[in-house]
């Protein structure tokens, strides 16, 4: 017999807290070998994540990100599939917003331009996932191994498509054309020095609203439609879900595409929000970070959004490390990173018997009492 | 006097919350057949698990032949010359017997010697036991109640003493059943203690000579078996008298409600699994398919079902002919007015890690649909789940808990009042009992009765003689896929119909059976039959 399913609270709360002080700890005592004060090192990534001017900009931007891919990998895995494509989708819906943007900013509005090019990011990742969706639902083809061979695929492409026929003209580095100005989303600095404001420059744009809009979507979807509820039950049981009288093949595409959506409009933030132009290799790791924040956020949008924060504040505040000790190097934070990824991700479920033992003997002293 | 073959004095044994044996005391006579009785749950299988080293007791001690012994490891009890033979064969499908027994014994460092060596042990067994298998078999090919024997015998071969069978005639005809019976019978005559779990109080009736009965994880009462009889035994398997339903019909079938025609199956490698069957179910009538598992009758509700399309054949069921060419889904079935209560509720028929809520709508979202359709609503499905919970008495009513937190029984109520209500032409109905206790049990069926008499017709797939003959009014009885030959319940007895499910159609040259196999013709005579009760 197997421990008693744990209440939410300590499987949303209880657990990823308990592996955030553990990675923490072993990170701390790694840096205690190189020779640096732990403490001091922590309270300059939290400083470098939420105090510095801007840095805060910075930590929600990374966020935005996280978000979506983090939703991407959690949708997906509702079916039990593993998108791991999540950086090749979101490379491909930045490809759709560049030739939506280049296509149509000279001649069409910006109010225009920006919800298309928003829609064509969406559509795009959904369609870098549709093939891996639809050789899994048809073929049996593993969705593991089919996204990750298109994460090359797409990188392939962007590299092809950006050193040749989209490069801006008369350069050599791999990117656009500059967005046309009315055709990309405000940043929040920009807003709030309008407001009249004193903010710090920073890459945060409004996709952070969309990224929040998204998790609501999600969450509706998943736990409140028809479809989530499908998606929920072929996750848990395939026979239960045949049994039910699921499409089992159309529900594998559509979650796929869904998660492609999700992961392609993680490029609104970088291609229309930040850079204004489509740069070579802006995914930068993020797709990859989404899985380890849905593991963490334990695949509810309430939980991928702090995750996503928690996530946001290591990527600004480890950079702030670098800055602060010599002897922490780039390398040394990504070390600090996985350590987190390690503990909530790949290990989030090494306490959860133990605490439920711990659990269920309150609850019987309780009940003896 | 000699000491007893096993001593069990005061076992405890604790998982989680559950005391799944508490101070169990067990006293089996060397050279007896002794058997262990009592529901799902009982702890049974807990108390063979410590007393073949799976697991290890909390507390309590044991003793074999007069000795007091430690079982750490299974390797220990096997040391001991306990061997336990599992209710699921633990056994290399692909491997022949020999290299099957050779798994444990294979102490030599080449395999030729002990192959010798296992192939003498075994010429040994056969002429000691009467036991006897050809060695160089696979596996797999064998019979069913040919790879028990092979389970028997690798639990003999490393000279074992105490053989402990765990529910040994779940996958068993009846006929295999007496073969067994027979074997463990000579087992006994040569000094071999045995140990009979099981929850069939026919069994036990018919082979043991003292009975041990368990409930909720306490021996409740130790006698010989001549001194006792089956409602009494049950009375202290319950806790309380039981009353078995009986089936008495108020009205005939009526019209036909689902017409099969010659239907076919294969499965996923392209093996047939059903062929040409062709019956008809009439309204207000249950009719039982017999048969040991794996004889097809879980392909043909999934065809019936629309989980799986036919190969061959159709069936016509309200309005719609289902064939190769024009499959079903599930959905569609559902929504024609077919439930189902699958063979596998915990797999299929319920979602484990759902709230029961959810589990109430699993194929019926059209009752979870509010205003807006493309919504799901929780207060209509808590409000369809307290409802369900209420009509079928399954505790804890409590729509919220998921449905893992409930018991085998409360489950399958739930499952049967989801099925239930939707108010269907046709009920398909697997193993409504399995795993159920004998309290659900009576309640099930005398709902299955109940939903018959108001005019639903029924099809009842169970391994469970006893309850095929308890519920149907028409038996049906298949063996390879085919349907061997269908009895009105007044002909059908444990005997006809247990040689049928082996295959052998006792009757073929009776006109009835001949209008069974037909499947035309025959619905008169169900409905003449009915007429009579």
């Amino acid at each position: 017999m197997s421990a008693a399913p744990l209440p939410r609270w300590a499987d949303v709360v209880v657990i990823p807290a308990i592996n955030l002080v553990l990675a923490f700890l072993v990170a701390g005592a790694v840096v205690a070998i190189i020779g640096e004060n732990p403490w001091r090192a922590f309270l300059v990534m939290i400083e470098g994540a939420f105090v510095y001017p801007g840095s805060l900009g910075y930590t929600l931007y990374y966020a935005t990100n996280f978000i979506f891919t983090g939703l991407a990998v959690a949708v997906a895995y509702h079916a039990r599939l593993f998108n791991i494509g999540g950086e090749g989708q979101a490379a491909i819906g930045g490809l759709g917003i560049a030739l939506v943007c280049l296509a149509l900013d000279p001649y069409l509005p910006g109010v225009l331009v920006i919800p298309i090019a928003i829609a064509a990011a969406a559509l795009f990742g959904a369609g870098w996932a549709f093939l891996p969706g639809f050789l899994q639902a048809t073929r049996g083809s593993h969705v593991v191994i089919t996204t990750i061979m298109f994460n090359f695929i797409a990188a392939g492409v962007l590299v092809s498509l950006l050193t040749g026929p989209l490069i801006r003209p008369g350069q050599s580095t791999p990117q656009t054309r500059n967005i046309a100005e009315g055709a990309t989303l405000p940043k929040v600095h920009e807003i709030l020095r309008a407001m009249g404001f004193d903010a710090a420059s920073s890459p945060l744009n409004l996709s952070l609203l969309f990224a929040l809009v998204a998790a609501v979507g999600v969450w509706v979807l998943v736990w409140r439609t028809p479809f989530g509820y499908r998606l929920r039950t072929l996750g848990e049981s395939e026979p239960a879900a045949r049994y039910a009288g699921v499409a089992v093949p159309r529900t594998i595409v559509i979650a796929m595409m869904i998660s492609g959506a999700l992961a392609g409009m993680m490029a609104i933030n970088d291609v229309l929000g930040a850079q204004e132009k489509l740069v070579l290799n802006f995914t930068a790791g993020y797709g990859f970070t989404g899985i380890a924040v849905a593991l963490m956020g334990r695949g509810h949008p309430v939980g991928i959004v702090m995750a996503s924060l928690l996530f946001g504040a290591l990527y600004q505040g480890g950079a702030e490390l670098s800055f602060e000790f010599r002897t922490i190097d780039r390398e040394m934070v990504l070390v600090i990173q996985g350590l987190i990824i390690l503990f909530s991700g790949a290990l989030a479920y090494m306490f959860e018997a133990p605490l439920s033992r711990l659990l269920s003997r309150r609850g019987r002293r309780a009940v003896h009492a | 006097m000699t000491p007893p073959a096993v001593r069990l004095t005061a076992i405890s044994k604790r998982f989680g919350a559950v005391q799944a044996n508490d101070a169990v005391d067990l006293t089996v006579a060397a050279g007896a057949i002794h058997g262990i009785i009592g529901e799902n749950g009982a702890g049974k299988s807990t108390l063979v698990s410590i007393l073949s080293g799976h697991y290890t007791a909390d507390s309590g001690e044991i003793a074999l032949f007069g000795k007091p012994v430690k079982l750490a490891t299974s390797a220990d009890a096997i040391a001991l010359g306990i061997g336990m033979v599992h209710q699921h064969f633990m056994l290399v499908p692909n491997f022949t017997v020999l290299e099957n027994l050779m798994l444990g014994l294979a102490k030599a460092p080449f395999l030729a010697e002990s192959r010798a060596d296992v192939r003498e042990r075994l010429a040994r067994i056969e002429e000691d036991y009467g036991l006897s298998v050809d060695p160089d078999m696979v596996v797999e090919r064998l019979p069913v109640g040919l790879q028990q024997r092979v389970e028997i015998i690798k639990a003999l071969i490393g000279g074992g003493r105490i053989l402990i069978l765990d529910e040994p005639t779940g996958v068993l005809t009846p006929d295999e059943t007496d073969r067994l019976f027979e074997s463990l019978k000579v087992l006994k005559s040569k000094g071999v203690t045995i140990l009979l779990i099981t929850h069939k109080l026919r069994e036990i009736m018919a082979i043991t000579d003292t009975v041990s009965v368990m409930r909720r994880g306490r021996m409740v009462a130790h006698t010989a078996t001549a001194d006792t009889d089956r409602a009494s035994l049950a009375e202290l398997m319950v806790g309380r008298s039981v009353e078995l339903v009986t089936n008495t019909r108020s009205r005939a079938a009526g019209e036909v409600a689902l017409a099969v025609r010659d239907l076919s199956a294969e499965d996923e490698t392209g093996k047939g699994r059903l062929h040409a069957i062709s019956f008809d179910l009439r309204a207000g009538e249950i009719v039982g398919v017999a048969g040991v598992a794996g004889n097809g009758q879980s392909e043909l509700l999934a065809v019936l079902a629309g989980l799986t399309p036919p190969s061959g054949g159709s069936f016509a069921f309200a309005g719609r002919t289902v064939s190769a060419a024009a499959p079903a889904d599930p959905h569609l079935m559902r929504r024609l007015g077919l439930a189902h209560v699958p063979e596998d509720r915990r797999r299929e028929g319920l979602v484990m890690a759902f709230q029961m809520l959810e589990n109430a709508v699993l194929g019926y979202l059209r009752f979870a649909r509010g205003a807006r359709r493309w919504l799901l609503e929780k207060r209509r499905m808590r409000e369809r789940c307290d409802g369900l919970m209420r009509r079928f008495d399954v505790r804890p009513p409590d729509p919220r808990l998921r449905a893992a937190g409930f018991s085998g029984g409360n489950q399958q109520k739930l499952v049967l009042a989801r099925e239930h209500g939707a108010a269907p032409t046709v009920l398909l109905v697997g193993q409504p009992t399995r795993g159920v206790d004998i309290g659900a049990i009576e309640f099930i069926h005398r709902e299955l009765l109940a939903l018959r008499d108001k005019g639903c017709a029924i099809l009842l797939v169970s391994v469970e003689l006893d309850e095929i003959l308890a519920l149907s009014d028409r038996v049906m009885a298949m063996n390879a896929g085919r349907i061997v030959g269908i009895l009105d319940a007044a002909d059908a007895d444990r005997q006809s119909v247990g040689l049928m499910m082996a295959g052998v159609d006792r009757a073929a040259n009776s006109d009835r059976a001949a209008m069974g196999r037909a499947g035309m013709g025959h619905a008169g005579m169900g409905h003449a039959a009915g007429d009579e009760r």
